[in-house]
C-alpha cells in the first residue's frame, strides 16, 4: 500500500490525509517539516494529518493536537490554584502555567492574591517563557491582558487556529459581523466571545461548524451559508 | 471432551467457525468512539471487541514518575466483568498486568515519547467482549487510537496472533482452538517496515511452524493495518 500511497500527488490541490508510518515520498531537496521526518532518504509522515508543501518544506498539518506553549502566545488561562504569591493558570497545556503575582496587573499584597484573582476564572495573559521542560510562566503585564469578566469561552483544537482567523483575518472578521460580538482568539485554543445573547449563539454555532469540517476544503462556503441564513 | 479429542480441521481443512488455516477472523474498526478522549477506537475482531482510549499528553502525577527528557505511557488493559461467561472479578490481576506492560513496551517502540517531557499519555484498554486473542485486539486498537489522538508517531503497531492446534499451524486462532491448541505465537509488527516490536510464545513450536506463524503473522499484520488505516481516514473524510 505503501507504493500506492507514495505515488500520489501532493501538490496537486487536492487535501491528502496521511497517517503516522506513511511514505509520502522522496521529494528530493525538500525539508522535512512539523509531522515529517526523513528516513532512509524518505519523507515518513509522523502524525495523523494533511500533508501541505509550503515551498520547500513538507510538513503535517494535524487532524487533532494538544496546545504547546510558546514563548510570546497570547492564551486564555483558568485559574486552577494560587500559592501567597502565585496563581496557578490552565492554559490547556499539559502542564499549568504559573502567574507569579509581580507579573500581574494590580498591586498585590503577599497572601492577598485571592482577592485579585480566584478559582476559576479567566484571563487574557501572555506565556512570557517556556523551559525545555514544557513549565511556563504567564504575564499579565501588557497592552489588553486582563481579567475576563464577561461573556463565555469556546474551545476550539489548536491546530484549527489559522481557519478560524483566515487569511488577513478574514474569518474572524466574519465570525464578528456574524454575531456582533467581540471576539479574542486564544492560541490555545480558548475563544472569549462578548456580545448578545442571540449573537454569541450563533458565533458558538459557527465555531462547532469550523470545528467538526475545518479538515475539509469548502470552510469559508460554509460560513458564509451559515452567515445567511 | 478432552484436549485429544478436538478436531479443529474438517478434512477439507475448514476450520470449526469455516476458516482456512491462514485466514483472519473479520476485523472492523472505528475512531472517535469516546468523544470525551483526546483519541478512541472501538474494535471488533471475530466476536472479540474493544474500545481503546487516549488522554494526553498531560502532567506525570506522582512527581516521583516523570521522567524530565521523555513522556511516560500509561497503559491500562482491562477485561470487563461481562466480557466471559466466567465473571471476571474487577481490577488489575496478573494476567492484565502483563498485558498492561508488553503493551506499553510496545507502543513505546513506535511513539516519539521525547517530545512531552515530564508528561504522561494514558492509554486505556477496555475488553468488551472475549473471545480469544484480545491482547493483539487491545494493541491494534491502542495504536488507532493513539493515531487519532494526533500523537507522533514513527509507525502504528499491529498486533496479530498464529498458533497450533492438532499439529497444524492456524492464522488467528478462536477461543476453542486456543484452548485445546499447542501453541500461541502472538506478534506486534510494524507495517511499514516489517519490524518486530513485540512476540509472545506460549507453548511450543518447531522452527518451520515458527517460520510459517511468521509468515501467517506479517501477511495478516499488512491486512490489518489497511483496515486501520481506512478507520483513520473514514474518521477524517479522506478518501478510502
Amino acid at each position: 500500500m505503501s507504493e500506492d500511497s507514495t505515488s500520489t500527488e501532493h501538490d496537486s490541490g487536492a487535501v491528502r490525509l496521511v497517517h503516522p508510518g506513511e511514505r509520502v515520498g522522496v521529494h528530493e531537496g525538500a525539508e522535512a517539516g512539523h509531522g515529517i521526518r526523513r528516513i532512509n532518504g524518505e519523507l515518513v509522515a509522523m502524525r495523523m494529518g494533511t500533508l501541505s508543501d509550503n515551498g520547500n518544506t513538507i510538513s503535517v498539518d494535524p487532524v487533532s493536537s494538544r496546545y504547546v506553549p510558546r514563548a510570546g502566545d497570547l492564551v486564555i488561562g483558568l485559574v486552577e490554584g494560587m500559592t501567597n504569591n502565585i496563581w496557578f493558570l490552565d492554559i490547556g497545556a499539559s502542564f499549568n502555567a504559573i502567574l507569579p503575582m509581580s507579573l500581574a496587573p494590580w498591586k498585590v499584597e503577599f497572601g492577598a492574591v485571592r482577592e485579585h484573582l480566584n478559582v476559576g476564572e479567566a484571563v487574557l495573559c501572555r506565556v512570557q517563557e517556556v523551559d525545555e521542560t514544557h513549565s511556563s510562566v504567564a504575564t499579565m503585564k501588557g497592552m489588553g491582558l486582563r481579567k475576563l469578566k464577561s461573556g463565555l469561552l469556546e474551545e476550539i483544537p489548536p491546530h484549527i487556529i489559522p481557519q478560524v482567523i483566515g487569511q488577513g483575518g478574514s474569518m474572524l472578521q466574519t465570525l464578528k459581523d456574524l454575531g456582533d460580538c467581540r471576539l479574542v482568539i486564544g492560541q490555545n485554543g480558548r475563544v472569549w466571545i462578548d456580545g448578545e445573547h442571540g449573537g454569541m449563539h450563533a458565533v458558538r454555532a459557527a465555531l462547532k461548524l469550523i470545528r467538526d469540517t475545518a479538515h475539509l476544503p469548502g470552510l469559508k462556503e460554509r460560513i458564509n451559508a451559515l452567515a445567511n441564513e | 471432551m478432552g484436549y485429544e479429542d478436538y478436531q479443529c480441521m474438517d478434512e477439507n481443512g475448514i476450520r470449526e467457525d469455516g476458516r482456512k488455516a491462514d485466514e483472519m477472523r473479520p476485523v472492523e474498526i472505528e475512531c472517535g468512539v469516546v468523544p470525551v478522549a483526546d483519541g478512541s477506537a472501538y474494535i471488533r475482531w471475530g466476536k472479540n471487541e474493544a474500545i481503546a482510549a487516549v488522554y494526553g499528553p498531560m502532567e506525570a502525577h506522582p512527581r516521583k514518575i516523570q521522567r524530565q527528557d521523555r513522556a511516560i505511557l500509561d497503559v491500562r488493559y482491562n477485561m470487563a466483568p461481562f466480557s466471559t461467561s466466567d465473571r471476571i472479578r474487577p481490577g488489575f490481576n496478573r494476567r492484565s498486568r502483563e498485558i498492561s506492560k508488553v503493551t506499553r513496551d510496545a507502543l513505546e517502540s513506535v511513539v516519539n515519547l521525547e517530545l512531552y517531557p515530564r508528561s504522561k499519555i494514558r492509554v486505556e484498554i477496555e475488553i468488551i467482549c472475549a473471545e480469544a486473542g484480545t491482547r493483539c485486539c487491545g494493541i491494534t486498537a491502542a495504536s488507532v487510537a493513539l493515531a487519532d489522538a494526533g500523537i507522533p508517531m514513527s509507525d502504528m503497531v499491529v498486533s496479530v496472533a498464529a498458533g497450533k492446534c492438532n499439529g497444524i499451524v492456524l492464522m488467528d486462532l478462536n477461543k476453542p482452538e486456543d484452548n485445546y491448541g499447542e501453541a500461541d505465537l502472538p506478534m506486534g509488527i510494524l507495517p511499514m517496515t516489517d519490524e518486530l516490536v513485540f512476540l509472545q510464545m506460549d507453548g511450543d513450536l518447531s522452527m518451520d511452524e515458527f517460520q510459517l506463524a511468521w509468515d501467517y503473522n506479517v501477511k495478516a499484520a499488512h491486512d490489518v493495518h489497511v483496515i486501520m488505516v481506512e478507520a483513520l481516514q473514514k474518521r477524517y473524510g479522506g478518501d478510502v
